[in-house]
């Protein structure tokens, strides 16, 4: 059990940096920082969105769209980064599986560029 | 040189997967509309796949790295889900040009999820298991809202989506709790060390896990209490897709089901055939009871597959040889009794409208015979009425069933069975002894090719039981031998 446990100790330092490391951030700018609160600064932070408004608005279907296209090639180069520093020890066979993958994925662009969805207008 | 092994144990899946890809570029890139070449196409493509899968190394492979296995069980399953893709593939022609919902992805999508399927069939273990699941329900998912302007189709699409996801974390789920627990995720060193465990007792986690992934399984199988999705995604998706999820789908996943349980779980008996007994208890009363107040006869073969996959997972609640050919048996006869009934459903068409109500068959013997009559012989075939290829299929389960010492599950079958014979019989007397209702259209030609060649194997299913039931016998000796 105490070496199970001893594995974990990282992730308990971790943990303990992450905790006081956002304390210090949060105290400091408490303590350090001028505060003008305004109801605009007071509301939180939607990413540019009204905080309060019907969730069912309408939006452009388009942008989810982009947003999967999106999140596939952005899966892609996740893959791509271990494999590349992986490399050396993969070999040869590593290689090819990695070509054949990123041929899969070129069988995929191909078809949303035919089919137009890269095109916005 | 293992790598060349391996190739060729996955030739057909490495083929398969080729094709699919091939088949997307020619329909993206030709101009005008390129759905029945693709359809077409893909038919000959599973046709080559069957091939190549018949043409395969005999015996026990197991390929890349243990994850996957090539054995007649493996090979059985995979003749049976090809066939069956390709019939319905054929059936689907002439209804989406009507429909004006024939895109070229629609063939492109059945081939990956047939992929998907037979990487199911052939898993050795839980991720490469995992991995033929998803492929294939995502295929899936897509498909049955493939009408994607009708509410009913994007509504069944989407109910199948959020639930089919719900399964899969289910199914992760317990994985994980085995993963946890076994410290392996081979199907082989499950096997060994569920052996190893088998006198001190299994771990509680690893019972959990088990349980965990029966209930992801039954929900690929839409075995009660995992059923509900089943009569909404059947009524609300496209016919043929219909006819596709009520056969190809199934197969895998009781395939699947019967590997996973017999093979890494098989020192596990006691603790998940109490589990099984009670689904296929529950599926058979449930599609019985349920379908009699149907009145749409998509509906009524939803609750209708549902009973059926009851009566396949007696054969597995044996938990011994017999059970497992029991059910590959019932497998290859329900493959040719829905797509029939399947064929007959798409050919309810009147006045260029599909019909879907029961009541529409009234009469069919005075304005279609020959559609009566094959219809006739599904029914009866479905009811389990001698000597039509249904019987046969019963019979093996519960001769399983009591050989196991499952009276109770033997003598509810054939109660159940008694029941649901109610239903099937009453379209038979609607379209012999009922006031005819208006003619329906003439039914295309591939869909008459379909319904004759599937209604004479239905019919005459004595006469080539015994090679059937050979080869079961063959593929599932491999599979327990080893």
């Amino acid at each position: 059990m105490d070496e199970l446990l001893r594995e974990y100790l990282p992730i308990l330092i971790f943990l303990g940096l992450a905790l006081g490391l956002a304390m210090l951030l949060i105290v400091a700018s408490l303590v350090m920082g001028a505060q003008k609160p305004d109801s605009e600064k007071n509301a939180a932070y939607e990413c540019g969105f009204e905080p309060f408004e019907d969730a069912r608005a309408r939006f452009d279907v388009r942008f989810y769209l982009v947003a999967i296209l999106f999140i596939i090639f952005d899966l892609e180069v996740a893959f791509l980064f271990p494999w590349a520093v992986a490399l050396k020890d993969i070999g040869v066979f590593g290689f090819w599986s990695m070509v054949v993958f990123l041929g899969i994925l070129t069988v995929g662009f191909v078809y949303e560029w035919r089919k137009g969805a890269l095109e916005w207008e | 040189m293992t790598i060349l092994t391996d190739i060729m144990a996955g030739l057909p899946e490495i083929f398969l997967a080729v094709a699919g890809m091939v088949l997307l570029m020619i329909g993206v890139f030709r101009r005008e509309d390129s759905s029945k070449l693709v359809t077409y196409l893909a038919i000959f493509v599973f046709l080559v796949t069957a091939v190549l899968v018949l043409a395969g190394p005999s015996g026990q492979t197991i390929a890349f790295n243990a994850l996957f296995v090539v054995d007649g069980f493996a090979v059985f399953a995979k003749i049976l889900v090809l066939l069956g893709a390709a019939l319905t593939l054929v059936l689907s022609v002439s209804y989406n040009q009507r429909e004006r919902i024939n895109r070229f992805e629609f063939p492109v999508l059945v081939v990956y999820a047939v992929l998907g399927m037979l990487m199911m069939v052939s898993a050795s273990d839980l991720i490469s298991l995992y991995l033929g699941v998803e492929l294939q329900s995502l295929s899936l998912y897509v498909i049955a809202a493939f009408r994607r302007d009708a509410v009913r189709s994007s509504e069944a699409g989407l109910k199948y989506f959020v639930l089919g996801a719900l399964s899969s974390g289910i199914l992760l789920y317990g994985m994980s709790m085995v993963y946890g627990f076994a410290g392996t995720t081979s199907f082989e060193n499950l096997a060994t060390v569920f052996a190893s465990n088998e006198g001190g007792g299994q771990p509680v986690g690893l019972v959990i896990g088990l349980v965990f992934i029966v209930a992801g399984l039954a929900f690929k199988v839409s075995a009660v209490p995992f059923h509900m999705w089943t009569p909404d995604v059947y009524e609300g998706a496209p016919t043929p897709v219909t006819a596709f999820f009520a056969v190809a789908p199934k197969i895998a996943a009781m395939v699947l089901f019967v590997r996973v349980m017999i093979g890494p779980f098989g020192a596990l008996v006691e603790q998940w055939q109490q589990v099984i007994v009670f689904i296929s208890l529950a599926s058979m009363i449930l599609g019985a009871l349920a379908a009699i107040n149907q009145t749409n006869i998509k509906r009524l073969m939803a609750y209708s597959s549902i009973g059926n996959m009851g009566y396949a997972l007696v054969g597995l609640a044996a938990g011994n040889e017999t059970g497992a050919q029991a059910v590959l048996l019932y497998l290859s006869i329900y493959l040719f009794m829905n797509t029939g009934a399947f064929a007959c459903i798409l050919a309810m068409r009147r006045n260029g409208r599909m019909v879907e109500g029961i009541n529409e068959l009234a009469g069919l013997s005075r304005t279609n015979p020959a559609m009566a009559l094959a219809l006739a012989v599904f029914m009866f075939s479905m009811a389990g009425i001698p000597p039509l290829a249904g019987f046969f299929g019963k019979l093996y389960v519960f001769l399983a069933a009591i050989e196991a010492g499952l009276f109770t599950l033997a003598v509810v079958g054939l109660l159940t069975s008694v029941v649901a014979a109610f239903y099937y019989l009453r379209i038979v007397k609607l379209m012999y002894f009922d006031e005819p209702a208006d003619a329906f259209d003439r039914p295309g030609r591939e869909i008459s090719a379909i319904l004759v060649g599937t209604g004479l194997v239905t019919l005459l299913f004595f006469m080539v039981l015994s090679p059937v039931l050979n080869g079961a016998e063959q593929a599932v000796r491999l599979f327990f031998s080893a």
